[in-house]
């Protein structure tokens, strides 16, 4: 795309008659050209033709018969996609539960981050003592590898010897039985929790960030006029981060809704219904079943829902900016 | 501006593909492919007590193999949560080892990827011929009427075993039916003590029961054409009689439900928490570990109930060799494989990894106790049936093991499971299976 807009310069459109000598290029016209050729180069590696080996692979039927020679695997048209659509069969429908199931695990995992990220962030805008410590406490799960910090979760919601149970259990004395955390209905809310643990200090960070540019004379001056602190935090925290905001919570979606590791390293091989995220159910529909085509048409799926509601969620939100 | 929503739109793509690839794409694994020359590379499965255990008991035999044929052997041991995974990468990759340890059960599902050397009447003599294994370990080499794409190298057997000290202060014998091993785990279990202990969180031991108690009952996975049956009343009432030992008997701790492998409900045996285990007989190493002499517990074969159509208390268990088809060095490899299942290399093995053998005219030499050792022999001889060599197989075990995960798991949390239940689920099951076909 870059090389596209790019190439104009060195040949306008020669009139015939016009005797006007080519212009030579100067010296060192490839130089721009060099310093992308990596990231394009690493872009179409990377990017661009996993991505469409992907939507390639959707329809074939690779399954275990085809794995060792994929240029054998018969195309089959859109029938991985007729079975992952039809949600009065068994694999359809559970497709269809997980995706719901990770929508609701999405809503609630951003926004609670969020709440949480901007109320520390917020917090922490003024100066006083101990606040590198406690900012750099908050953001230890972010800090934390990944697979360390969610097996020591694992560990901490077992029935019987985890430190959650034990704590309400022993030392809160709440009476009754101990509850399973990482089977059953449970499930979703060890995940959402261990989720949200990893995620909000993320959101901290970037909203310490767009905080840290809204200078100080405008809440002096509001304070002046008598706006209370929330007043200040509506009319003008929100309105000053909103750029933050508006990229801050798409990504945000985005990695929660692709989730992968949590469940994963969570729940192991056999996810509860629960819990069962969509990633790693399309992991487990491809790689349990060796059926990677059928696999593949569900990511092009999901890819093709991510695409739609960032598209609305950008067109939507840069309307409204246009407007104001 | 519409430009640059455009090409923020793009981006996003590109990043929600790369991640979502990360989900259900194919993250190849660092190849250890196979140098040319004198070396060969082989993957092992966890037989010992830990990876490094196996490393230490293989080195030895390795040591030898090389000293014998100049070749040199690159040893990876991988554990049972991995290997599946690991081999299936291999498989669809082509960097894959020169040979490979595979759980028997797999092996019909494997071949059917035509990635693994069929060992035809040549290969068959490189390694010693046919005849030297037992029929019944060779007959899981792969489906019937094809060549065999792998070859047995440990053989393994259920039992149940029994804590003798526990069943003496009772006044019990060792149950030779279903009935008498529910009213025996009824009297055994109080306080924290149970009965019995179950690995119900492990997908592929629940899949493993589900068989057995399916045969006992006289029923199959599979028809004729290779289509699943799950959903008959034989293999629904096995289950249901399965779940059972949870939900009306009340003979296993709820906590079983997370018991996402065999060793924790072992340990609990080898520490005295419960009466009774059904596992195959490499528990032997780890109870041993945990310091249970071999005098204190005892072996009998999985009882069926009263009655039943059949007596099978186990399916043909094991480990199997196999050898990539796309190999440089074939000749090495069967080389490899000969030495493997030679009696020498077997006698060495078998003991350290409580495994039965696989030869014709082998003795079991794996436990000390000669009375076990008898009692799984026969087993493994008379009592065991080999699970569908069909291609499906694996299918079978992940739909109808998680199935069974999620059964343990509603019942643990309180729940009940009924027979409609079951069915319910074995149909969604069998629609997974077709629809993956």
């Amino acid at each position: 795309m870059t090389a596209a807009t790019a190439t104009p310069t060195s040949n306008k459109p020669a009139t015939p008659g016009a005797k006007k000598p080519r212009r030579p290029r100067p010296s060192g016209w490839w130089l721009p050209y060099a310093l992308l050729a990596p990231a394009v180069v690493f872009e179409l590696v990377i990017h661009v033709i996993p991505m469409f080996t992907g939507i390639w692979m959707s329809f074939l039927k690779l399954t275990k018969a085809f794995i060792a020679n994929w240029g054998k695997a018969p195309v089959t048209g859109i029938k991985n996609y007729s079975v992952a659509l039809d949600f009065n069969g068994a694999v359809g429908a559970a497709l269809l539960q997980s995706f719901l199931i990770t929508c609701a695990f999405t809503v609630l995992v951003v926004g609670i981050s969020w709440i949480l990220g901007m109320a520390a962030a917020v917090a922490l805008q003024k100066e006083f003592w101990g606040r590198g410590f406690i900012r750099t406490l908050f953001l230890v799960p972010y800090a934390l590898p990944m697979y360390a910090g969610i097996i020591a979760w694992k560990f901490m919601l077992q029935k019987d010897t985890g430190a959650v149970n034990h704590f309400i259990f022993d030392n809160l004395g709440i009476g009754g039985d101990k509850p399973f955390w990482l089977i059953g209905n449970n499930a979703f809310a060890a995940v959402v929790v261990v989720a949200i643990w990893r995620l909000w200090p993320f959101a901290f960070l970037m909203l310490m960030a767009g905080l840290q540019s809204i200078p100080h004379d405008v809440y002096e001056a509001s304070a002046v006029d008598g706006a209370k602190p929330f007043r200040q935090w509506r009319s003008i925290t929100l309105p000053m981060v909103r750029p933050v905001n508006m990229v801050l919570i798409l990504v945000m979606f985005l990695w929660t809704f692709n989730d992968f590791n949590t469940p994963f390293v969570l729940f192991g091989n056999a996810q509860p219904p629960a819990g069962d995220l969509i990633s790693f159910h399309i992991y487990n529909a491809s790689f349990l079943t060796w059926n990677f085509g059928s696999g593949a048409a569900m990511s092009v799926l999901l890819l093709l829902f991510l695409l739609l509601v960032s598209g609305i969620y950008l067109s939507v939100l840069n309307r409204r900016s246009h407007r104001a | 501006m519409k430009i640059r929503t455009l090409a923020a739109t793009a981006a996003i793509a590109a990043l929600a593909l790369t991640t979502a690839g990360c989900g259900g794409g194919n993250n190849a694994s660092s190849p250890s492919g196979s140098s040319g020359g004198g070396s060969i590379t082989y993957w092992a499965s966890n037989q010992g007590t830990s990876l490094d255990n196996d490393k230490q008991v293989l080195t030895p035999q390795l040591e030898k193999f090389t000293q014998q044929t100049g070749i040199k052997v690159n040893l990876e041991v991988i554990g049972w949560n991995d290997l599946q995974t690991r081999i299936q990468t291999a498989v669809t990759s082509g960097q894959a080892p020169d040979v490979v340890n595979i759980g028997n059960t797999w092996a019909a599902s494997l071949q059917s990827t035509q990635a693994f050397m069929p060992f035809d009447d040549a290969a068959m003599t490189a390694i010693g011929g046919k005849d030297k294994f037992v029929k019944t370990a060779m007959d899981t080499g792969g489906a019937p009427g094809q060549d065999p794409t792998s070859v047995p190298l440990y053989g393994l057997a259920y039992g149940l075993y029994y804590n003798k000290a526990m069943f003496s202060t009772a006044g019990l014998k060792p149950p030779t039916t279903w009935e008498e091993l529910v009213t025996d785990a009824k009297k055994l279990t109080s306080g924290d003590k149970y009965g019995f202990a179950l690995a119900a969180g492990s997908y592929t031991e629940n899949a493993h029961f589900a068989f057995i108690d399916a045969a006992q009952n006289g029923a199959e996975l599979f028809d004729g054409d290779g289509k699943p049956t799950f959903n008959s009343d034989g293999v629904v009432n096995g289950i249901k009689r399965y779940l059972d030992l949870m939900q009306t008997d009340k003979l296993v701790n709820i906590a079983n439900a997370q018991y996402d492998n065999g060793t924790k409900a072992v340990n609990d045996f080898a520490t005295g928490k419960v009466a009774m285990i059904l596992n195959q007989n490499n528990a032997d190493s780890s109870i041993v570990a945990n310091g249970m002499k071999s005098s204190a517990y005892g072996v009998v074969p999985f009882p069926a109930p009263e009655g039943s159509a059949s007596d099978v208390a186990s399916h043909v268990a094991g480990i199997n060799l196999s050898i990539f088809d796309n190999s440089k060095n074939k000749d090495a490899a069967l080389k490899f494989v000969k030495f493997m299942t030679s009696p020498e290399t077997q006698t060495a093995l078998d003991k350290p990894f409580s495994s039965l053998p696989v030869l014709n005219g082998a003795t079991p030499n794996f436990t000390d106790n000669p009375e076990e050792a008898k009692t799984f022999a026969d087993i493994y001889a008379t009592k065991s049936k080999p699970l569908p060599l069909v291609p499906a197989e694996d299918q079978f075990e992940s739909t109808v093991g998680k199935a069974m995960n999620q059964m343990f798991a509603k019942i643990a949390s309180g729940g009940t499971v009924s027979t409609d239940d079951i069915h319910n689920a074995m149909k969604t099951a069998e629609q997974q299976v077709a629809a993956a076909g």
